[in-house]
């Protein structure tokens, strides 16, 4: 019985609305709004300074919102103090108590209870003891935590934060101290985890790789605001913006500028493609398995043919940048210094004009002139 | 010998072993062995009688008593000072940072001669005390004083370094696991602190023990209530009474050397426990 239910709590839904924070003249949040269903898998994506870590800690209430509303469980968390939010937060990391055992740090939760809440010492034992085994760290109770490795300490916060049985998990770069390996292996344990507990889990990440492949939604933050929510497939497929494009993966960018619903490339003398965007400046996206390559005189001249797999990777010289594109195997193979043309319909086109690029151009041409 | 057979990568391991060694001879070893043969000079039983005396029993009384009260309140203070000056930033700190190391730089005489002028019946501070029935000046109170003044500092820069380490997640971490600050406090950062603590009282200590200028002004040094055993043992001196005042020496050294090894033990034990 102890066993099946070991932190086990009761999944909530998490609603936030216009949330405001501002650090002295450095906004945060600038109007963040998300809303998280109960038993969801959510990842806030985004580069640092985003204000996604901001976000987590408003939402455990460790940092408390200049405007706007958060609701946990249906619950408002106004002048709600952290403590009494009864979710389970686990830091980067992980903030183990140093001069206390394993054990006693995931015990920790369950004996600051108020004594009328409090399990009696047998229970918390047996709480503690099964929680470890679900972690598969048993062994490891009477330790100290510079006594384990940072794999093990990772299991040890995890352990402490379901102790009290949250319904809410807030994890913050769950997995930025580890090394690659183990980063792999622990991505798959915790989404299983998270399924097997029934919880409402939020996690904070700068790695696209890993909030496509753990969550059921995915945030992209930039600069205090969310560029758009989705499922990993639906943001992969069609992204809200030239950011969101850009950061979920290598593009390709192009510049061109749109006239009459067709978007031109003289500088490049490309053939002009359709497109629904205004008119004006803008900049054309695509992956480089979107790229077709078509034979034929044209302004691109082949470099280097390299077989990857089941993908040819063909460099590509345009105007004097250089261009890498993946080729499906059984597609129409060039030969190096040849000359041909390239196939752009899958290209994706937004406006320069629009309100949300300029904002940060820098930030684009950054992730552009890789 | 273990010494020679294993080689070290790094070098000059003998020539330096040897010159601490040399080093730690001449200034403490030497000395500490004269202040351990000198008294028997006067035989078992004179040393006995030197220090049996009532008066030195209670000099001795006041020079550890006054010495652990004042670490005792140190600590506490100490650590309300430390934990401002860390977590903090406000107007006026550097400048406050700089006035805690004033014990320490400050001749002891002349802290001793302005807390005296402060708490003497006409003193600034005194003046407000007297008329509650407060003497501070020329009592053991006035040791007291004296002493918390001169062993705040050591309180203070052994929790700093602490204090800055203690990572603010462990409380955070608390907060959400449904901790009240209090709680936080008892469970988290004190026993995160507790080493330090043991530490900076241990110096307060041993300075408040061996403290002699700044006492002697404020002290009043009336036999019996208010002399320091320092202070008998200059006495002694003056008698030309060495035999007498090493005596003296002696038990302060092996009272002291026995209060810091119990401490460093505790702190030794904490230590492991958290590594």
């Amino acid at each position: 019985m102890a066993n099946r239910t070991a932190g086990r709590g009761i999944a909530v839904k998490v609603e936030a609305f216009e949330l405001r924070k501002a650090f002295g003249r450095t906004v945060a949040l600038d109007g963040v709004s998300l809303s998280v269903a109960s038993g969801e898998f959510v990842a806030l994506l985004g580069p640092s300074g985003s204000g996604k870590t901001s976000l987590l800690r408003v939402l455990a209430g460790l940092e408390f919102v200049d405007s706007g509303r958060i609701e946990i469980g249906g619950r408002s968390m106004d002048g709600v103090p952290a403590r009494e939010r009864s979710l389970g937060f686990v830091f980067q990391n992980y903030a183990l108590f140093r001069h206390m055992t394993v054990a006693r740090n995931v015990a920790f939760g369950l004996e600051v209870q108020p004594r009328r809440r409090r399990p009696p010492p047998r229970d918390i034992r047996a709480r503690v003891r099964s929680l470890l085994d679900l972690m598969g760290i048993g062994d490891l109770a009477g330790r100290y935590p510079e006594q384990i490795s940072g794999g093990q300490r990772q299991r040890v916060a995890l352990a402490r934060a379901l102790a009290i049985q949250p319904g809410l998990l807030l994890l913050d770069e769950p997995f930025g101290a580890l090394d690659a390996k183990v980063r792999k292996n622990l991505r798959i344990w915790l989404r299983d985890l998270h399924d097997r507990m029934g919880l409402t889990t939020i996690f904070v990440t700068h790695d696209q790789a890993e909030a496509m492949e753990m969550a059921d939604r995915v945030a992209v933050l930039r600069a205090g605001r969310i560029e758009q929510v989705d499922s990993p497939d639906r943001l992969y497929a069609s992204p809200a913006n030239a950011f969101v494009h850009e950061f979920l993966g290598e593009a390709i960018r192009l510049e061109c500028s749109v006239t009459q619903g067709r978007a031109h490339f003289d500088a490049l003398s490309l053939t002009d493609i359709k497109t629904t965007c205004p008119a004006g400046p803008a900049i054309a996206l695509i992956r480089p398995y979107e790229i077709g390559l078509l034979p034929g005189p044209g302004p691109v001249q082949v470099l280097s043919v390299h077989a990857n797999g089941p993908l040819r990777r063909v460099r590509l010289a345009l105007a004097g940048q250089a261009l890498e594109v993946l080729l499906p195997e059984d597609s129409w193979s060039p030969t190096v210094g040849q000359s041909c043309a390239l196939d752009l319909s899958r290209a994706s086109i937004y406006s320069l004009a629009s309100a949300d690029t300029p904002r940060s151009p820098q930030a684009l041409s950054k992730t552009a002139t890789r | 010998m273990r010494l020679r057979t294993s080689r070290s990568a790094l070098p000059g391991f003998a020539l330096t072993l040897g010159i601490t060694l040399a080093w730690l001879s001449l200034i403490v070893v030497l000395p500490l062995a004269l202040l351990v043969l000198r008294p028997w000079t006067l035989g078992v039983a004179g040393v006995w009688h030197s220090i049996a005396e009532p008066r030195v029993l209670a000099a001795l009384r006041l020079s550890f008593g006054a010495a652990v009260l004042a670490a005792a309140v140190n600590v506490p203070f100490g650590l309300l000072v430390a934990w401002v000056m860390v977590r903090y930033r406000f107007p006026g700190r550097n400048l406050a940072d700089s006035l805690i190391d004033m014990p320490l730089a400050l001749p002891t005489a002349v802290a001793g001669i302005a807390l005296t002028a402060l708490f003497a019946p006409k003193g600034w501070i005194g003046m407000l005390l007297t008329p509650l029935g407060i003497k501070v000046a020329y009592t053991p109170l006035g040791i007291l004083v004296a002493l918390v003044f001169v062993g705040l500092p050591f309180v203070v820069r052994t929790l700093e370094p602490v204090l800055m380490d203690l990572p603010l997640e462990a409380e955070e971490v608390a907060a959400t696991l449904g901790a009240t600050r209090a709680q936080t406090l008892r469970r988290v950062v004190l026993p995160a602190l507790m080493p330090a603590l043991l530490a900076g009282f241990a110096a307060a200590l041993a300075r408040g023990i061996g403290e002699y200028g700044s006492v002697i002004f404020i002290a009043g040094n009336m036999p019996m209530i208010s002399e320091i055993a320092p202070l008998l043992i200059v006495i002694r001196l003056e008698q030309l009474d060495y035999a007498g005042a090493a005596a003296l020496a002696l038990v302060m050294l092996l009272a002291s050397f026995a209060i810091l090894l119990l401490l460093n033990l505790l702190q030794w034990r904490m230590g492991r426990r958290a590594s």
